[in-house]
């Protein structure tokens, strides 16, 4: 069966992209961090963000899961011709978004396995977070992704070191399956085979199915792995350059700086 | 006021808060006097001794002053002449479910009492008002020699055992509160185990309240002998009225040498409850005392269980949670005294405070100077939910031997918009990832219980978190 036939069809007839972004501006208490911000991604597509410290790659990824203290001022963020804006950030994940922290939070108290569980049965419903077909599904992610089996009784994200994390976020996603995977820095803080396991994750949720992924990182090597379709730049909240995977190479070579110039 | 106009109507609904018709057949007028306190020993047919106690126990609690300590301004508020002290609702205590009254029997099935006790007791007493209507114990332990009565049948079936512990751990002079519970005990458990005998499964006991200004203070003793070991459960429930009632109950642990007794205990009262409760036990060589003290509902609770460890080697172990919503102060804490040589004792407390809740821990840990080489573990932490609620800790540790590892970690923090928002993303309501976070918070204690109650505790706490987001 050719799977990948499916979706390229459907995309072509509904000329839907999977998420729309459009003219967002966005910020917190009166401070516009997001200036305008345009962006596509089709189904089956991955796309990476990059940009320099502080130029708004993480308040894109709040505002698209929806935190709170993020107002938008214009602009609109479309989920398969839905706009997310509206709804809570729960609802947004029932939808199928889903983003990998750049800084996971610890809930000390709360067992990972127990965590696990009820995140499947909320965004996925009661049925799959139940019985085998789901502790097998759990198994084998956790071996894909060299978690240990004693990480199911530890606390979510309580004293994980910071690749741990990391590998966690990206477990989430394997159980979840979403349609749109954010992932926040999930590279920084891994280890070489932690971003080669990742990127088989990555590359396994999205490839070939009708879900899509933004990756934003600071480097070049999980691009390497993941072979995204498109590479936007971020300045000062606004896209100033997109390409493809090539740009990620200029940039880690030259830096940012001759983009201002441009 | 109406009934349900009570603050914990505006939290989220009080699911034991319903009430039944009152159907008593002997009810003492309200208020209380010498004369109440020798009827109601004249009517349960005590010995001498006993009556006698009671007197003097009463005329201790008129003169005694309230405490000073706790939430003197809702102590004040306590109308001692507008309370009943004693309501008789069923003419005996019944073994068989089948033969106690329908509508308490019906009470009972609806909190789920006698299915616990068919799946994971060892045995079950249930107390509803003042007395207790319903008692049994599985039978391989009581021909074993184990007995779990309640106080009433203890004391006119083993009056020497009783007349020899009674009063022992907790003097009726100790506090106001022990006074009056003496003055007017009825009902609680009476528990013996005999040397060596292990009892597996929990037993335990169920107090209700159903009337209104009702006063219950049962009175509990529990014996364990040499080398054997008990876990006694205790819940209670209460209809939310808009007048208040008062629980006050005295329970006295003696761990013999090398026995092992914990206690658990799930209050979870509704917000009209007065609940000042005395709890002791004292440990002797070897022995090892631990209070699993959850208190969930209540306007007021004044309760530091305690351990006296006066046997070398002995160990204390005391875990509590509280939790205050609306209108709810809860003063807990714990006592532990190291009497004798390498006695160890741990104290965990956490305590929840939201809506204006206010919490407080109260501990007190003294070492004597003969006591060498004692070990004291405290640790407290509170977890605030908003703005205008409270937490407060009253620590005291005096230690008079040098030889002594004392450790001490105190910690107050909030629940952060970034945890929060973590959990949403995960596909959780703000108000299930607040009720993941509290319970996460709870573990360490919730782990502690039996399964079942667990489960129950967290559903509880789930129940508490819903509609406090605006
Ligand atoms: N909660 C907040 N309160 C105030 N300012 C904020 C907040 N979050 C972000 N900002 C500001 O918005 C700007 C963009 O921050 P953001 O975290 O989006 O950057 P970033 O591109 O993800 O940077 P990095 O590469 O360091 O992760 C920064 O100047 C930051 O200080
Ligand atoms: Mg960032």
């Amino acid at each position: 069966m050719n799977t990948q036939l499916v979706p390229l069809i459907l995309r072509d007839n509904l000329r839907l992209p999977l998420l729309e972004i459009k003219d967002l501006h966005a910020g917190i208490d009166g401070n516009e961090i997001l200036k305008g911000i345009n962006l596509k991604i089709g189904p089956g597509e991955i796309h990476a963000i990059m940009g320099r410290n502080g130029s708004g790659k993480t308040t894109a990824a709040n505002v698209i899961m929806g935190h709170p203290d993020f107002e938008v001022a214009e602009g609109d963020v479309i989920l398969e011709g839905e706009s997310l804006l509206e709804m809570e950030s729960w609802e947004r994940a029932r939808k199928g978004v889903f983003l990998s922290f750049q800084y996971p939070q610890a809930v000390p108290g709360l067992q990972v396995g127990n965590f696990l569980r009820k995140s499947v049965a909320s965004i996925r419903g009661e049925e799959e977070a139940k019985g085998a077909a789901f502790r097998e599904k759990l198994t084998m992610a956790m071996e894909s992704l060299d978690i240990p089996r004693t990480f199911m009784s530890r606390y979510v994200n309580d004293g994980f070191s910071g690749g741990e994390k990391k590998r966690f976020e990206i477990l989430q996603m394997m159980l979840l399956s979403p349609r749109l995977a954010v992932l926040d820095e999930t590279d920084s803080g891994l280890d070489i085979d932690g971003i080669r396991t990742v990127s088989e994750g990555v590359n396994a949720a999205i490839r070939g199915t009708d879900s899509g992924a933004l990756i934003i990182t600071h480097y070049s090597r999980i691009l390497e792995h993941v072979q995204p379709d498109m590479v936007h730049v971020l300045l000062d909240g606004k896209i100033v350059s997109s390409g493809g995977p090539e740009l990620a190479t200029k940039l880690e070579e030259r830096g940012y700086e001759w983009l201002k110039q441009e | 006021m109406e009934e349900n106009s009570d603050a914990r109507g505006a939290v989220g609904e009080y699911k034991a808060g319903w009430h039944d018709p009152e159907n008593s057949t002997i009810r003492f007028d309200f208020g209380l006097s010498e004369e109440v306190v020798r009827e109601i020993s004249r009517l349960k047919n005590e010995p001498q001794w006993m009556t006698e106690i009671r007197v003097k126990a009463f005329k201790h609690f008129i003169q005694r002053p309230m405490p000073t300590w706790g939430n003197m301004s809702m102590l004040e508020e306590i109308d001692f002449d507008n309370i009943c002290y004693f309501l008789r609702s069923s003419d005996s205590t019944k073994n068989d479910w089948d033969d106690v009254p329908d509508d308490i029997r019906n009470t009972f099935e609806r909190l789920g009492i006698p299915e616990a006790e068919q799946k994971w007791l060892s045995g079950v007493s249930a107390q509803y008002e003042s007395e207790t209507v319903y008692h049994s114990i599985r039978e391989d332990l009581e021909r074993q020699g184990v007995i779990f009565l309640d106080m009433d049948s203890g004391l006119s079936e083993y009056p020497e055992i009783v007349k020899k512990w009674f009063c022992s751990v907790v003097p009726y002079s100790d506090n106001k509160f022990s006074a009056l519970n003496t003055a007017v005990w009825s009902g609680g458990s009476f528990i013996y185990v005999p040397e060596g005998v292990h009892v597996e499964m929990p037993v335990q006991a169920y107090f209700r309240i159903n009337a209104k200004n009702m006063g219950q203070f049962e009175r509990t003793l529990i014996i364990a002998d040499k080398g054997s070991s008990i876990h006694y459960v205790e819940g209670c429930t209460a209809p939310t009225y808009s007048t208040d009632s008062l629980h006050s109950a005295v329970v006295e642990l003696i761990a013999l040498p090398g026995s092992h007794i914990r206690y658990s205990t799930i209050q979870n009262w509704s917000s009209n409850v007065y609940n000042l409760v005395t709890k002791r036990g004292i440990a002797h060589e070897k022995a090892k005392i631990e209070w699993v003290d959850g208190n969930i509902g209540s306007k007021l609770t004044m309760k530091y269980p305690a351990v006296i460890l006066k046997g070398e080697g002995s160990h204390a172990e005391v875990i509590s949670v509280a939790y205050s919503g609306e209108g709810q102060h809860q003063d807990a804490g714990a006592k532990i005294h190291h009497l004798a040589s390498n006695t160890t004792s741990k104290i965990l407390s956490k305590s929840i405070s939201k809506n204006g809740g206010r919490g407080s821990y109260r501990g007190m840990v003294t070492v004597s100077p003969k006591a060498n080489n004692c070990k004291l573990n405290v640790v407290c932490d509170a977890l605030i939910l908003d703005e205008g609620s409270r937490s407060d800790t009253y620590p005291t540790m005096e230690v008079a031997n040098p030889t002594a590892r004392c450790e001490h970690e105190a910690s107050v923090s909030k629940v952060s918009d970034e945890q929060l928002f973590y959990l949403m993303s995960r596909g959780h309501t703000e108000e299930e990832s607040l009720a993941m976070i509290v319970n996460g918070f709870f573990e360490p204690f919730t782990r502690e219980l039996p399964m079942e109650y667990a489960v129950e505790l967290n559903q509880l706490m789930a129940l508490e978190m819903e509609g406090s987001i605006g």
